[in-house]
C-alpha cells in the first residue's frame, strides 16, 4: 500500500515507478485537448489501471489556461494529488509556471517552440516534440490542424510511458461513436508522435504504465451523468433547467439517457423544458410535483438563489420536487468554473420564514446514481422538496466507481389518495384534510390534480392555512401547522440516507465529513495510519443530521470536521444542533475552488492534533 | 321549485367557491362570477380543472369560484411557470389562470412572455386596474400616462399593453374586455376554453377602492362610456357544423361575419360591428391595439386569433397517459437494461 505523502517525493530514487504517478496537461481552453485527455485516462483505464481525470478550467469558451490532472494510481486511490509528477506543457503562457511546479525528478513534455520561454531545470527531464514540423507531414486538412494538434502529446505520452497504440484507437473509435474517419485522423498523429518519439527521444525517468487488473468490472462515468441515470431510473418525468455550469451535463444526460424510458411508440414520459430562468425553472418543477408528476431541476449556486422563494413555498405548501444542486464556488459568478462545498448552509434553510430544506450529499459516483432514484421517494414520502448537494469535482469529472445497483426497492409515490381511497378515507375519519396528520408523523395525506372525486380538490397557498387548507391567520393554525412541519423533519431524519461510519479501530480520534471529500480522506487516513495515527470516520450523507451523529463526536477525544469550503459550514451546522460538550470538535475547512488533497488534509490534521 | 340544473345534474351553485374578501363591488367579482356561469353552462367537470394564480387582488380570486377545482395560489408573478410545469405533468387537465397587471405587467413580465411562447394551453386572465391594492395605491405598468393617483402622484411613464405583448409574444389568442361587460367576458371565456393554446385575455376590471375616478380608463365609470366593442361575439356549439348551411345571417352581409373553427369543432362567429377588424389578421390586430393605446381608444372583443400551433406537450412528444399517473413499468427501465449499460461501461 502507498502509504508516502506526497510530498516526500521517492522520485529521485530511479527505481521504476510503474502504475503510481500523476500527469497535469496545461493547454488553452478550447483547443481540443478535452479528446486528448478523454483518450488518455480511457486508455489507462481499459489498461485496468486505477485512474481518475480532474478538469481544472477556466471560465472561458477559447483562450484561456486550462489544466487536466490525470493521476494513475495502482493502490485505487483517485484523490487530486496536490503534487504531479510529470507534466505536458502545451501552453506558452502557463509553462515556466507549470515547470516550477514539477517536483525534483519531475518530467516536462512540451513543444520546440515553448521550450524556448521555459528557464530550464537540471533536476528534471524534459521531452520537446516539433509539433509544427509534425503537422506539416500530416494530411490533415488546414481547418482541422489545430484541433487535433494536442494528439501529439497522446504519442509522445503512449510512447514515453508504455500505451499501447491499438489501445489508444479502441478508444478513439469509441470517442467518435464508431466513426473511422475521426478516429483515424486523431489516430494518424497519435501514431506520428509515437514513431518520432520513439526515434528522437531517450527516456531518462523512471515512470512506466503497466497492465494491471485494478478496473475490472468497474465503470468511468460522471457524478452529473450518473445522476442523471438515476433520475431516469427513479421514474422523473418533468425536467425543467436554465443552462449553467457546473450542472448543465446533468440535463445533458437526462436528454441522452431519456430514450431508455420511451414506450414502444418513441412517445417520452420525461418533457425536458428549458426555462428562461432558473426562477421560471423552479416554479415549473414546484407545478409539476404539486400535479402529481416526479420533477427534477439540476442547477447550481446563482440559480439557487433565485429558487429561493420556490424552495420556501413548496417546503411550506408541501410539494414535492428535486433539486440538484451542483456546487461552484460563489456568490454570483464567484469562481463559475470550481468546485466548492459552499452551499451547504444556503441550500439547507433556503426559503423564507421557518424551516429547513431536506439534502442529499452523495460522495461518490454510485451515491449519485442511489440519490438520482431514491431522491423522488424521498420527495413524495414526505411531501417536500429534496436537494441533492453534488458539487463539481463529483458531477463534471470522470469517475472510477463499481458499476451501479439496480434500486432495491420499487417506486413509492407516498401518502396520495385515489379517489376510492379518499372516500376511504372520509368513511374512517369523517372528513379529509389536506393538512390533517391522521398517522401521527407529521406527514398528511394528499390529493392529486385530475383525482375524481368532489371532495378531492382543495387550495394550496403559502399564506396560512388551517388542516383543511382553508385560508387562516389564526396564530393557533400557525402554530399548529409549524409544529407538525417539525415533526415531519424529525421523521425524516430516520427516512434519509443514514451516517456511514468506519469506526472499527479504538482510535479517539474522528474525523467527520460529506461529499466528495471521502477519497482524499480515505488516503489520508491511510497515511496517519502509518504514522500511528488511528482515527474514525464518518460522513454524513444527508440533511437533517442522524441522531448518530452525536453519538460519534461524544464518543472521540477530537473530533475534525474536514469540508471543502471557508466558512466551515457542516462545523457550524454541528454546532447549531449538537451544542453541548463540542470543544472537542475543530474545522478543517479550505475553500479554494479545487478538490481537498489527501497532504493537505494529512498536514493539517497533523498540524493541529500536534 | 328545485334550482337549474346543467346537464352534470348540478346547479350553479355547486360551482361557486369561498366568499370573496374583495372589496365589496371590485371588477374581479364580476369575473369570478363570469367563470361561475362558464363552468356550469358548458357543464365542466370541476375535478378536470385546475385555478392558478399568482399574487395580488386579482390571485386570491381562485379561492372564489370552481371550490371542487384544485387550486394554486402561487408565488407573485410566477404563475405561468406553476401552470406549465402542472400541464406538463397532467395533460388532461383545463387550466384557468388568473393574474394582474402587476403580476403580469411587472414582477411576472418574463414568464407571461415566455409561457405563450411555449404555447402552454391555458386560459390566462390578467385582471387589469392599473394600480396595486394590496398594497394602498402604487401605480402599475399598465396606469395612464399622465394619471394622477394619491400616493404617488402623476405617472410619467407610457403604459404597457398586456394584450400587445402577448400577440408580439406569439399568443394565439387574445382578448380585451371589460369587466362591467357581463356578456362580452361570457363569450370569451366561453371561446377561451375550447382554444388549444394560450388564451390571454386582459380584462380591464377596476378597483374600486384605489382607481375609479372617471378620469382612469381603468375605471367603471370609463368603461362604460367608452367601451367599443369591435363585434358581437357567439359561441356555436360543434353540432352547429351539421346545419351550417341552415343558418340565416340576419342584419349582416355575409363579409361582416366571421366564423371561427375552434379545436372541439364550435365556431366563434363574430358579427363585426361598424369596423373592418378581423381578428384572424395579426397587422390589424397590432393596429387596433396600437391605435387604442395611443389614442385611449376602449376596443374590445377578441383582436387576435391564429390556428393554435402546436403546444408544449405536442413538442415535446408525450405519450398520450398525464405522466403523473404513469406506473412503475413506465416509470423505471428493467434490471437488465441498467446491467447492459454498465457492461458497456466497464473496461473489461
Amino acid at each position: 500500500m502507498a502509504i508516502q505523502p506526497q510530498t516526500e517525493s521517492k522520485i529521485l530514487t530511479r527505481e521504476p515507478v510503474i502504475n503510481d504517478f500523476a500527469f497535469s496537461v496545461a493547454t488553452k481552453n478550447g483547443s481540443g485537448s478535452q479528446t486528448s485527455n478523454n483518450v488518455l485516462v480511457m486508455s489507462l483505464f481499459r489498461m485496468g489501471i486505477p485512474v481518475n481525470g480532474k478538469n481544472l478550467f477556466p471560465s472561458n469558451i477559447k483562450g484561456l489556461p486550462t489544466w487536466y490532472t490525470i493521476r494513475a494510481s495502482k493502490d485505487g486511490y483517485t484523490a487530486r494529488k496536490a503534487v504531479t509528477e510529470i507534466v505536458v506543457a502545451y501552453n506558452d503562457a502557463t509553462a515556466p509556471e507549470d515547470v516550477s511546479n514539477l517536483p525534483p525528478g519531475g518530467v516536462c513534455i512540451t513543444t520546440d517552440k515553448i521550450a524556448r520561454v521555459i528557464n530550464q531545470r537540471e533536476d528534471i527531464s524534459y521531452y520537446e516534440i516539433p509539433v509544427t514540423k509534425l503537422m506539416r507531414q500530416t494530411k490533415v486538412p488546414s481547418a482541422f490542424r489545430k484541433l487535433v494538434e494536442n494528439m501529439t502529446y497522446v504519442g509522445a505520452v503512449a510512447q514515453l510511458f508504455d500505451i499501447p497504440l491499438d489501445l489508444i484507437y479502441q478508444v478513439l473509435l469509441d470517442n467518435f461513436k464508431g466513426r473511422e474517419k475521426p478516429a483515424r485522423m486523431n489516430q494518424d498523429i497519435v501514431e506520428l508522435a509515437y514513431h518520432w518519439t520513439a526515434e528522437n527521444i531517450v527516456k531518462s525517468d523512471p515512470y512506466r504504465f503497466e497492465r494491471m487488473d485494478g478496473t475490472r468490472g468497474k465503470i468511468m462515468m460522471t457524478g452529473n451523468e450518473a445522476g442523471a441515470l438515476g433520475a431516469i431510473f427513479g421514474g422523473v418525468n418533468v425536467v425543467a433547467w436554465y443552462p449553467i455550469t457546473p450542472s448543465t451535463s446533468f440535463v445533458d444526460g437526462v436528454i441522452a439517457y431519456k430514450h431508455l424510458r420511451q414506450t414502444e411508440d418513441n412517445e417520452n414520459t420525461i418533457a425536458v423544458v428549458q426555462a428562461e430562468d432558473e426562477l421560471a425553472a423552479a416554479g415549473i418543477v414546484v407545478g409539476a410535483g404539486w400535479a402529481g408528476a416526479r420533477s427534477l431541476t439540476s442547477t447550481s449556486g446563482p440559480g439557487i438563489s433565485l429558487m429561493a422563494e420556490f424552495a420556501g413555498l413548496a417546503y411550506f405548501a408541501e410539494i414535492p420536487a428535486v433539486f440538484w444542486n451542483i456546487t461552484r464556488m460563489g456568490p454570483s459568478t464567484g469562481l463559475p468554473t470550481r468546485t466548492s462545498q459552499g452551499d451547504l448552509l444556503f441550500t439547507h434553510f433556503l426559503g423564507h420564514g421557518d424551516g429547513r430544506q431536506i439534502c442529499l450529499m452523495p460522495g461518490n459516483l454510485r451515491e449519485a446514481f442511489e440519490f438520482g432514484w431514491k431522491s423522488f421517494d424521498i420527495a413524495e414520502a414526505l411531501q417536500t422538496p429534496v436537494f441533492v448537494l453534488s458539487d463539481l469535482d463529483l458531477g463534471m469529472n470522470n469517475w472510477l466507481s463499481e458499476p451501479f445497483d439496480y434500486p432495491n426497492q420499487p417506486i413509492s409515490r407516498g401518502k396520495v389518495l385515489k379517489a376510492g381511497e379518499l372516500q376511504a378515507f372520509i368513511d374512517e375519519h369523517g372528513k379529509w384534510g389536506r393538512y390533517l396528520d391522521v398517522d401521527g408523523d407529521g406527514i398528511a395525506y394528499r390529493t392529486v390534480p385530475g383525482t375524481a372525486h368532489r371532495f378531492a380538490g382543495y387550495f394550496t397557498r403559502g399564506t396560512g392555512h388551517d388542516e383543511y387548507a382553508t385560508y387562516s391567520e389564526r396564530s393557533d393554525d400557525w402554530i399548529e401547522n409549524m409544529t407538525r412541519l417539525r415533526r415531519k423533519m424529525n421523521t425524516a431524519r430516520g427516512m434519509l440516507p443514514q451516517p456511514l461510519v468506519d469506526a472499527e479501530s479504538e482510535a479517539d480520534i474522528g474525523i467527520i465529513t460529506f461529499g466528495t471529500n471521502d477519497d482524499a480522506i480515505r488516503e489520508a487516513r491511510d497515511w496517519l495510519a502509518n504514522d500511528g495515527i488511528k482515527t474514525n470516520y464518518l460522513r454524513v450523507r444527508a440533511l437533517p443530521m442522524a441522531p448518530e451523529i452525536s453519538d460519534f463526536i461524544d464518543q472521540h477525544r477530537s473530533v475534525f470536521v474536514i469540508e471543502n469550503n471557508f466558512d466551515g459550514q457542516l462545523t457550524q451546522l454541528i454546532r447549531l444542533e449538537h451544542p453541548e460538550n463540542i470543544s472537542h470538535v475543530r474545522s478543517l475547512a479550505l475553500g479554494d475552488g479545487l478538490p481537498l488533497t489527501p497532504t493537505w488534509i494529512y498536514e493539517s490534521l497533523k498540524e493541529q492534533e500536534g | 321549485m328545485p334550482p337549474r340544473t346543467n346537464h352534470l345534474g348540478l346547479s350553479r351553485n355547486e360551482y361557486r367557491g369561498r366568499p370573496s374578501t374583495l372589496c365589496p363591488g371590485c371588477g374581479h367579482d364580476s369575473i369570478s362570477n363570469q367563470l361561475i356561469s362558464m363552468a356550469y353552462e358548458l357543464g365542466l367537470e370541476q375535478h378536470k380543472i385546475i385555478k392558478v394564480s399568482g399574487i395580488g387582488c386579482s390571485s386570491k380570486t381562485p379561492a372564489y369560484f370552481l371550490g371542487g377545482s384544485h387550486g394554486f395560489n402561487a408565488l407573485h408573478g410566477r404563475m405561468p411557470s406553476v401552470v406549465t410545469g402542472a400541464l406538463l405533468a397532467n395533460t388532461e387537465l383545463e387550466c384557468i389562470a388568473v393574474s394582474g397587471d402587476g403580476d403580469s405587467g411587472s414582477i411576472g413580465m418574463g414568464q407571461f412572455k415566455h409561457v405563450i411562447r411555449r404555447n402552454v394551453p391555458f386560459i390566462y386572465i390578467i385582471e387589469n386596474n392599473g394600480v396595486y391594492g394590496l398594497t394602498k395605491g402604487q401605480f402599475s405598468a399598465t396606469a395612464d400616462e399622465g394619471q394622477f393617483l394619491k400616493y404617488y402622484g402623476t405617472n410619467h411613464m407610457p403604459p404597457i399593453d398586456l394584450a400587445l405583448e402577448a400577440v408580439i409574444a406569439g399568443a394565439t389568442f387574445v382578448a380585451r374586455s371589460f369587466s362591467g361587460d357581463a356578456k362580452q367576458v361570457q363569450a370569451l371565456l366561453q371561446a377561451a376554453v375550447r382554444h388549444r393554446g394560450t388564451a390571454v385575455l386582459d380584462i380591464i376590471s377596476p378597483c374600486v377602492t384605489f382607481n375609479n375616478a372617471e378620469t382612469s380608463t381603468k375605471s367603471y365609470p370609463y368603461g362604460r362610456d367608452h367601451e367599443i366593442p369591435l363585434h358581437e361575439i357567439q359561441i356555436l356549439a360543434p353540432d352547429y357544423v351539421h346545419a351550417q348551411e341552415e343558418i340565416k345571417i340576419d342584419d349582416y352581409e355575409a363579409g361582416d361575419i366571421i366564423d371561427v373553427e375552434m379545436h372541439d369543432g364550435s365556431f366563434v362567429r363574430l358579427k363585426k360591428l361598424d369596423n373592418e377588424h378581423d381578428p384572424r389578421n395579426k397587422r390589424m390586430a397590432l393596429d387596433v391595439l396600437e391605435r387604442s393605446m395611443r389614442e385611449q381608444i376602449f376596443s374590445t372583443g377578441l383582436i387576435y386569433y391564429e390556428e393554435p400551433r402546436p403546444t408544449l406537450a405536442d413538442t415535446e412528444e408525450l405519450v398520450e397517459t398525464p405522466l403523473a399517473q404513469l406506473d412503475e413499468a413506465n416509470l423505471r427501465p428493467s434490471e437488465a437494461v441498467l446491467d447492459g449499460l454498465m457492461r458497456q461501461l466497464m473496461a473489461g
